[in-house]
């Protein structure tokens, strides 16, 4: 009765508006690219939550392991310097 | 690389749990707590598709093409409801076809409300009132559950939620205030769909098997009594502006709770909807094999079509090659292909590069989804 249909499974981007950056929506199986962009709009924008859309095989996307998520992301991690609240500046100085 | 050992992940889970985190695919997770997700997103979503079929059964009759128009969208706003579960499910290492196998063989179950008939117009109302309201009680906590994906899809099924139970209410606003034969088709309608709404909320919490551990792990947030006051107390002054009563004759204020008190569930019916042996448990499950079955040509063609268009591409890049090395964009393929290319990337800007942009900044989002291969 069920036939194993694997698809590939795509991940889908929304831009809400133009001058946003499309964003993760979720993700979807379909055949092919352009039946994921049709499927993408069926699913997330039927309430024209989008003006443009991006599918991505999620196979193509490489990821950064959770395991390793503190060592990856450490060097920034003792930087505080590289955020303009480190700096102590007197009160009364403008524009800056 | 350090390596983690067993001992680390486990207190890694707990206190990402404890500290209101949330469980993201391809985090570490007890065996025991992936099970429970995958038994209760698959239920989820079985629940929203079989859910299309009561409904479905008054769209050639709806009362007029407004109301038409309202009950396709619903409708299809269900299919939907149960492609993000289904999504959000595959996440966890579940394929879609043994989550639908399991459906189909009555391995996996969905709520028993939907094993209940449509029988007038008015269940509609009925359905999008109290069945809507009573999911849109339970699901509202679950935007918080702790897996990631989950309270993802929950966040934008409640936005779409909102929209199924006002329309019910205003449909059963219209009845209740229509003809007295109208006013008594709502009124039916109520009587009939108020107890199966309290029961949705599952056994009562003495008796819930999966309760503890699901709080514990924060996939649940409320327990299943509790929710159900919330519902009551949120429903009895909605019936009272409808103009319509609730089927319960020991409803009513308790000034010490500040909660109204209710009469006792027929758990005993409950159990044996849960069975199989509602009204429409047959009925429902049949339909959804036809459909299934029924479907196979549509997946077969697109199936085609797919590999179709793969081979085309795959001849017109090797004449490509064989060519000059053009750059793709002069190249072979189809008008269609070129178009297709064209109009991407005058919407898209470009893609490439900001996908990963992108990846960089957000990888815990963006992966999320796509553990479901791995």
């Amino acid at each position: 009765m069920t036939e194993s249909t694997d698809w590939p499974l795509w991940e889908v981007f929304v831009r809400s508006r133009r001058g946003l950056s499309h964003t993760h929506a979720g993700s979807l199986h379909a055949p092919d690219a352009e039946m994921a962009l049709r499927n993408g709009r069926d699913l997330y924008t039927r309430r024209n939550e989008g003006v443009s859309l991006w599918v991505v095989p999620s196979a193509a996307i490489t990821a950064s392991s959770p395991d390793e998520k503190d060592s990856f992301f450490e060097p920034a991690g003792d930087k505080p310097y590289r955020h303009p609240t480190f700096y102590d500046i007197p009160e009364g100085v403008k524009h800056l | 690389m350090t390596s983690v050992t067993a001992q680390d992940r486990t207190t890694a889970f707990d206190a990402a749990v404890a500290a209101d985190e949330r469980i993201e695919p391809r985090d570490w997770m007890p065996d025991a707590y992936r099970a429970t997700l995958v038994r209760q997103i698959a239920q989820h979503a079985h629940s929203e598709i079989i859910g299309m079929q009561p409904e479905a059964n008054w769209i050639s009759r709806a009362p007029s093409l407004r109301r038409k128009a309202i009950l396709i969208a619903k409708v299809q706003d269900e299919a939907g409801h149960g492609l993000y579960l289904y999504g959000a499910a595959e996440t966890l290492g579940t394929g879609r076809d043994e989550l639908l196998d399991k459906l189909h063989s009555g391995r996996q179950k969905y709520s028993s409300i939907f094993n209940y008939p449509t029988l007038t117009w008015a269940d509609v109302g009925a359905i999008g009132w109290l069945v809507d309201g009573a999911a849109i009680t339970n699901q509202v906590p679950l935007c918080r559950c702790s897996y990631g994906p989950y309270a993802r899809a929950m966040v934008r099924i409640c936005k779409e939620e909102s929209f199924h139970q006002r329309q019910g209410y205003e449909s059963l606003l219209t009845l209740s205030r229509g003809t007295p034969a109208q006013h008594e088709m709502a009124q039916d309608a109520v009587n009939r769909w108020w107890w199966p709404s309290l029961m949705m909320f599952g056994p009562p919490d003495d008796e819930s098997a999966h309760s503890a551990q699901s709080m514990a792990w924060k996939i649940k947030r409320h327990s299943n009594d509790e929710l159900r006051q919330r519902f009551v107390d949120i429903c009895v002054p909605q019936a009272e502006t409808l103009g319509l009563t609730l089927p319960d004759p020991e409803l009513k204020w308790n000034e010490d709770r500040r909660h109204y008190d209710f009469g006792p569930i027929d758990w005993q019916e409950f159990h044996e909807v849960l069975k199989g042996n509602g009204p429409c448990n047959e009925q429902r499950i049949t339909q959804r094999r036809r459909a299934h079955d029924e479907g196979a040509w549509v997946r077969e063609a697109a199936a085609a079509y797919a590999a179709k268009h793969d081979t085309a591409r795959q001849t017109a890049q090797t004449a490509q090659t064989a060519q000059t090395g053009q750059a793709t964009q002069t190249g072979q393929g189809t008008q269609a292909e070129q178009a297709a290319r064209a109009e991407q990337s005058r919407q898209a800007g470009q893609p490439g590069q900001a996908v990963q942009a992108g990846l960089t900044s957000r990888p815990a989002q963006t992966t999320a989804a796509g553990e479901a291969t791995a």
